[in-house]
């Protein structure tokens, strides 16, 4: 009984449902004529296969979720307590043996008799399980089938019943957002509630000094937690980004809304737009092997020490990375100021430099501030950029040329090395991640209440 | 009628004039301004695909060896290829599969290759290192595979093409410095030599090589390093992101345009979903090292648990993209259906969804590109694994395209794998505007405007 047969046997019997309303239906319909009947055949048959292959599926799934665990146990408990190893691990390997020798397959060595014995049992509960799991989804189908039949009258209002499912299912998909949500909520105050029990909120939140040691230093090592220095790498980047982005797409988007022709923004859009598809990978290797050694050099050429990897090089990438979100976004917001308040300024005389600057941007800026705000919040969530390009050196330091370390490098970091998922190591990833969504999330419901009312304001 | 309001009038007549020529050069300032930034935007893009196509094309091609390799018996002495015997117990025949293989596995294939190169390079044999410095060391794995798929090529000589190894490549591409001393350089001063010498003689060729899209990452052949694994893994990946995140996205975007009451909940779940879709893409990373790996216990490093995380980072991109979709089809639409006598089901599921289809097809394009590119929270669930296989199922361990690239850029082999991650770019890249152009193409081909 493999999952591929049951789907299989699930579709035919669907079928067969669908069928079995269907030609109940029309024989109501053929009985009652069009008008009195309420529902369509179709309906008839939706709401059989409703009642007859949801409900078999929902045994199986149950089957297939808890039948094992069942039978673990079961085989488990049948052991001799002399032969049943403690370790759930070993109890493991020992199940994979008897499921081996239960399916014929056999295994390396002579079995013990115990072992015969037990995946005796094992096959036993296995093939009563499947008996009465085959037996359970035969007549609950059987039943639904026919309770479809029986009830199948003129009146049956099987449209309603359908349609109420289907709203039922709409809301379930519906909430999946919400679960996301709740999920990343529970999922992050959970493990950084079990680090903060460690490590004080106070030294997490405004210690200086970052140096979280391997999870086997032992307790004495529960130090070196303050994110302070993360935070300000963070920031510096993403102010050097936007230092890039701002003037580079918001003059674009302006060029674009006002100037251009459509033809030239016709081919100009598309391309820029191209740099918003491109992976964030993708800019992490063009910083680190393009832009690092050109800003390096130029910095030996003006006697600047520049690293290669450096604030500097990881932020002006990541604003190169930001420009075609912010000018898609203006534009949007600068193409929604009404023409007639840029008719009035260039009807006074207005040059049409002035008419932006004086007239349509005043109009645009909450737009436009609610643009550089989610541009600021994706700035200070990138990540791959920063791993590769910021260096990774958490120092506090005002220094963009010198290499630092962010928030999400660190998260990286804490998470992908060989750490022991329950140490102070790995739980300040939590943390961390926490205040990153804390902060980006203030950031965007700000912006997207400005951007709304701005909406709102021109429709 | 000399009034000084007239004069006033003058007045700021001569003003306006004389500021004209201000006014007019700001104008012209602010312009220039504009196509300034045009431009560098452009230039940005020039110099992004500039660098990866110079540093990742000519990686395409690679050293290569063009031998008659001769299978000879006296080195691959093994005994016929087990079969499955009837009343045989599957775990036996594995026993005696494996112990084939095993006795295999001492087999000296390098001896083989040896044994080719000898013929060009008569001192081969002598320093048998030197020799086999230069071909990569998967190949004598690539001869067993022949061996184990048909054994009756053993006593033939054949014509193989293999790959260099990637110190050879580097070196006969100038892509390290020649005047380098010795103890600087990755191969020994004889196998340079060897390797000048054959590429003059048209052994080893500059030939493109399939290598990097039908072989899985390996550590031990450089050479040989290929995109397989992590192109499964990410196909596997956006399968799971097309069956879970386009039904249930759909599903939502239709529940929350057409049938949700206007209410604080329906608010809560539009404002939520906004804000999902500008969550940082590593949260996304966190919650399913939270969900997935450590209370469900699915497998770290596998491409189920990748596909799921970027199905819930997916699913906004596809929500918003549908209900704008769904906001532009009027409203006489879903009223004629009504007026006739629909129900709003059917309204909905009978006009309004069939004319959504191809803006849903369009938002399914966009967020499965998003998806194929994202790294960050990959890498949180642990498919930054160094992994030598193609994965079968979604079960097993994977790495997928951009985290592959994410590895690739970090081997210690600089010289070679700036261009093969630049190579790697590139695949990425490639399908990445195919799926673009594809959106773009349907939107213009099949886009309503009402």
């Amino acid at each position: 009984m493999n999952n591929f047969t049951v789907a299989i046997a699930l579709l035919m019997l669907a079928a067969l449902a669908y069928q079995l309303g269907l030609t109940k239906g029309r024989g109501v319909v053929a009985l009652a004529g069009h008008r009195a009947t309420h529902s369509r055949p179709g309906y008839h048959g939706a709401l059989a296969i409703l009642r007859a292959a949801v409900p078999a599926f929902v045994v199986y799934a149950l089957w297939v979720v808890f039948g094992n665990q069942v039978i673990h146990s079961l085989v488990l408990e049948s052991i001799p307590a002399e032969f049943l190893p403690q370790d759930s691990l070993q109890q493991k390997v020992m199940l994979q043996r008897l499921s081996n020798i239960a399916s014929g397959f056999g295994v390396l060595g002579d079995a013990q008799p115990y072992e015969l014995a037990a995946a005796d049992v094992m096959r036993q509960f296995q093939g009563v399980g499947e008996t009465i799991v085959t037996a359970l989804m035969a007549t609950v189908a059987a039943l639904g089938l026919f309770w479809s039949w029986r009830t199948t009258t003129a009146e049956t209002r099987a449209r309603n019943k359908v349609e109420r499912a289907i709203n039922v299912a709409l809301i379930a998909c519906s909430a999946v957002a919400i679960l996301t949500t709740i999920g990343i909520v529970m999922s992050m105050l959970g493990e950084s509630l079990r680090f903060f029990q460690m490590v004080s909120p106070t030294d997490f939140f405004f210690g200086t000094v970052w140096n979280p040691r391997f999870a086997t230093m032992g307790a004495e090592g529960q130090s070196g937690f303050g994110m302070l220095p993360l935070m300000a790498g963070t920031l510096m980047i993403s102010f050097i980004a936007m230092l890039v982005a701002v003037p580079v797409g918001l003059m674009t988007a302006i060029y674009m809304a006002e100037y251009a022709s459509s033809r030239t923004r016709s081919l100009v859009k598309p391309v820029v737009e191209v740099l918003a598809g491109i992976p964030t990978i993708v800019y992490g290797f063009f910083a680190l092997v393009t832009v690092g050694p050109i800003l390096s050099s130029i910095g030996a050429a003006i006697g600047v020490d520049i690293r290669a990897t450096s604030a500097l090089t990881a932020g002006l990438v990541m604003g190169i990375m930001i420009i075609p979100f912010i000018s898609s976004l203006s534009d949007d917001i600068l193409t929604q100021v009404p023409k007639t308040m840029r008719d009035g300024s260039l009807a006074l005389g207005g040059t049409k430099s002035e008419t932006i600057i004086k007239v349509v941007l005043p109009a645009a800026l909450p737009g436009i501030v609610g643009a550089i705000l989610l541009a600021l919040s994706r700035a200070i969530g990138e990540t791959m950029i920063v791993v590769l390009a910021a260096g990774n050196s958490p120092v506090l330091t005002a220094n963009p040329f010198e290499a630092v370390s962010t928030v999400t490098v660190s998260i990286v970091n804490q998470l992908t090395g060989d750490q022991d998922f329950a140490s102070a190591q790995s739980l300040v990833a939590f943390a961390l991640g926490l205040t990153l969504f804390v902060m980006t999330l203030i950031l965007n419901v700000i912006a997207l209440v400005i951007v709304r009312k701005y909406r709102e304001q021109y429709e | 009628m000399n009034t000084p309001n007239n004069k006033g009038y003058a007045g700021i007549e001569a003003k306006v004039k004389a500021s004209l020529k201000r006014r007019q050069r700001e104008e012209t300032r602010f312009r220039l301004f504009g196509i300034g930034a045009v431009l560098v935007a452009l230039a940005l893009v020039a110099s992004l695909f500039g660098t990866i196509l110079s540093k990742g094309l000519p990686s395409f091609w690679q050293s290569t060896f063009v031998l008659d390799v001769h299978f000879d018996p006296e080195v691959v002495q093994i005994g016929p290829k087990p079969v499955l015997e009837a009343g045989e117990a599957p775990a036996q025949f594995n026993e005696r599969d494996l112990a084939w293989q095993m006795e295999l596995g001492f087999v000296d294939f390098n001896q083989l290759l040896i044994n080719a190169l000898t013929k060009h390079i008569p001192a081969a044999a002598d320093s048998p290192r030197d020799a086999m410095a230069l071909i990569t060391s998967g190949e004598h794995f690539a001869l067993r595979d022949r061996v184990v798929a048909d054994p009756s090529i053993i006593g033939k000589t054949l014509r193989l093409n293999l790959l260099a190894d990637a110190n050879v490549d580097v070196w006969l591409k100038g892509n390290i410095d020649r005047s380098l001393p010795d103890d600087r350089q990755q191969l020994s001063a004889q196998t340079r030599e060897w390797a000048d010498k054959l590429s003059a003689d048209g052994v080893i060729k500059n030939k493109f090589s399939t290598a990097i899209f039908l072989n899985p990452d390996s550590r031990s052949s450089l050479a040989a390093a290929g995109l397989a694994g992590a192109f499964m893994g990410s196909l596997m990946m956006m399968m799971i992101v097309i069956l879970l995140a386009v039904p249930i996205g759909v599903a939502s975007a239709i529940y929350l345009e057409e049938f949700a009451p206007k209410n604080w909940i329906t608010d809560l779940i539009e404002v939520n979903i906004n804000n999902l879709a500008a969550v940082p893409s590593i949260v996304f990373g966190l919650l399913g090292a939270a969900v997935f790996i450590l209370w469900f216990k699915l497998p770290i490093s596998a491409p189920i648990v990748g596909g799921l995380v970027l199905t819930l980072m997916t699913l906004p991109t596809v929500i918003i993209a549908t209900r704008s979709t769904l906001k532009a089809i009027p409203p006489s639409i879903r009223e004629a259906a009504l007026g006739v006598g629909a129900s709003k089901v059917q309204a909905t599921m009978h006009h309004v969804l069939p004319l959504a289809i191809p803006g849903i097809l369009t938002a399914t394009i966009i967020g499965v590109a998003q998806a194929l590119g994202e790294t960050a929270p990959l890498l949180l669930i642990g498919m930054s694994a160094f992994v030598s296989s193609i994965p079968a199922t979604p079960f097993d361990q994977s790495t997928a395209l951009p985290v592959q690239i994410f590895l690739w850029q970090g081997n210690e082999l600089r010289n070679f794998f700036e261009g093969r991650t630049s190579a790697a770019i590139i695949v990425l890249l490639a399908l990445m505007l195919t799926l673009n152009s594809l959106a773009i193409w349907l939107r213009r081909r099949y886009e309503t405007r009402w």
